[in-house]
């Protein structure tokens, strides 16, 4: 793995990509929050996303590169770290001095990805075959009608609602855990602990209340 | 007061081992868990039995021989305390008390309770030392000036016993809060400073190539340790690790 074989090479790469998708969170959170304010925003917004040609062709394979290269690693991390102790302890107390959260961010992770299978077969492929295979005409105003039905179905919106309790898990060990990955550990640390934990919380709870106020305010047939 | 113990017993490195039970009685909380193994030692040497190997040496809570998991936990439910300086009264009775030595594969089983731990010792030999040069122009230490907070923090790090509590509590096995509590004792101090990028870069390389796991900050390493030893250390040495890299 080159330059990545060292173990601290590994976490700092993981803390990296793990920081530069929280950052994308943030940029997601808002523009579905959109949806809820005002579906002309919410589609403007998506049109502009979906033609954009340094979003379409830059950022969104960035995007995709990290997400794969972030569980990719968490996945080799796990394997590496399960055979630093071939023999398991009978008897073994993580509850005493861990987390759940930090104790289980393969857990997480898996889930997060299961997700990310369910997300994409939704939204980004029927996009993609539009655009780019089917080369329909874009129509700005489809994005909110697109979205607002998806959520019609309670198996979908409970199953987002479930990976979102996971991702606040996620969340809660891994934002704090990259700083301290990169080597911040400071007098500082304390309010940026506070602020990842805050934002732990409000992201996914935030996308919990957008699944959820789009499955009740269906849009009338 | 009345325990029962259940104890890691294996006859040698090769070995198959599996876990004995041992009815124990007249033990008193005063007692350190030491004493008591002692205890139920005699009464096995007694019996003709074969009794049960642990590491131990001072029992002073400082050399950092002493070890065991004690119901899942290093060094056993107290905080801040060595096996040795871990008290019976922590126990009631009737309790059932699992033992079970460290567990990583960079550490493995000499004999029953006993690992081997001298994958800490190649670390350190890797760049945990300050070259001086004895030749006549020694430079006495106390005549280069140290800012206070620095010396308290290397003093701290220095605590570290080389116990491998940390590792024993991680759940990946992972040996970064010994490596940087040394890595950490030189970097914050002048004399340190000479080695500094090639000291960080061969120990983490020794790390890894003893099969420690990966450190995922779980902070289960501090908590457990009985030295206190701080998580500040592992960014530390996390921030001379990407120098020392950084500078090729």
């Amino acid at each position: 793995m080159g330059i990545l074989s060292a173990s601290i090479a590994k976490k700092v790469a993981m803390a990296l990509s793990g920081l530069f998708l929280v950052f994308f969170l943030a940029q997601h959170f808002t523009i579905n929050l959109s949806s809820v304010i005002d579906p002309e925003t919410f589609n403007n917004w998506s049109h502009f996303m979906g033609t954009n040609g340094l979003v379409q062709f830059v950022l969104q394979p960035v995007l995709i590169l990290g997400v794969i290269f972030h569980f990719v690693m968490g996945i080799v991390l796990e394997i590496q770290n399960r055979n630093a102790r071939a023999i398991s302890y009978k008897s073994y107390k993580g509850s005493k001095n861990s987390t759940w959260a930090s104790r289980n961010m393969i857990i997480s992770g898996l889930v997060i990805l299961a997700f990310l299978g369910l997300h994409f077969y939704d939204f980004w492929v029927p996009e993609i075959v539009y655009k780019y295979v089917d080369v329909k005409e874009a129509v700005e105003d489809r994005y909110f009608i697109e979205l607002v039905h998806k959520f019609e179905s309670p198996v979908r919106t409970g199953l987002y609602c479930l990976a979102f309790v996971l991702l606040m898990f996620h969340l809660w060990h891994g934002f704090a855990s990259s700083f301290q990955s990169v080597g911040f550990n400071n007098k500082y640390s304390k309010a940026l602990q506070g602020f990842t934990k805050l934002y732990a919380i409000l992201i996914p709870a935030g996308f919990i209340f957008i699944a959820l106020y789009h499955h009740f305010n269906q849009l009338p047939h | 007061m009345k325990l029962t113990l259940k104890i890691w017993r294996q006859a040698n490195a090769t070995a198959k081992g599996s876990m004995k039970t041992y009815p124990i009685e007249d033990i008193e909380g005063d007692m350190s868990f030491l004493e008591m193994l002692d205890v139920l030692n005699e009464d096995l040497i007694n019996k003709g039995e074969e009794p049960v190997v642990f590491d131990h040496d001072c029992r002073e809570g400082i050399c950092g021989s002493c070890s065991l998991q004690i119901n899942g936990e290093p060094h056993g439910p107290d905080r801040l305390v060595t096996t040795c300086q871990l008290h019976m009264r922590m126990f009631n009775d009737g309790d059932t008390i699992v033992i079970e030595p460290f567990r990583a594969k960079a550490f493995p089983v000499i004999k029953d309770l006993m690992v081997d731990r001298s994958s800490f010792d190649r670390i350190q030999q890797a760049g945990g030392y300050v070259s001086v040069n004895t030749s006549g122009n020694t430079i006495d230490a106390n005549a280069t000036p140290v800012q206070k907070e620095n010396a308290d923090d290397a003093f701290y790090a220095a605590t570290c016993i080389g116990c491998g509590a940390c590792v024993a509590a991680c759940k990946n096995a992972s040996a970064m809060l010994f490596t940087s509590a040394k890595v950490s004792q030189y970097a914050l101090l002048p004399q340190g400073q000479v080695e500094a990028a090639t000291r960080v870069l061969n120990m983490v390389e020794q790390m890894d190539k003893e099969g420690f796991g990966n450190c995922t900050n779980t902070g289960a390493c501090e908590i457990e340790c009985p030295k206190g030893i701080s998580l500040e250390n592992i960014a530390r040495m996390n921030r001379e690790y990407l120098k020392a890299s950084l500078q090729g």
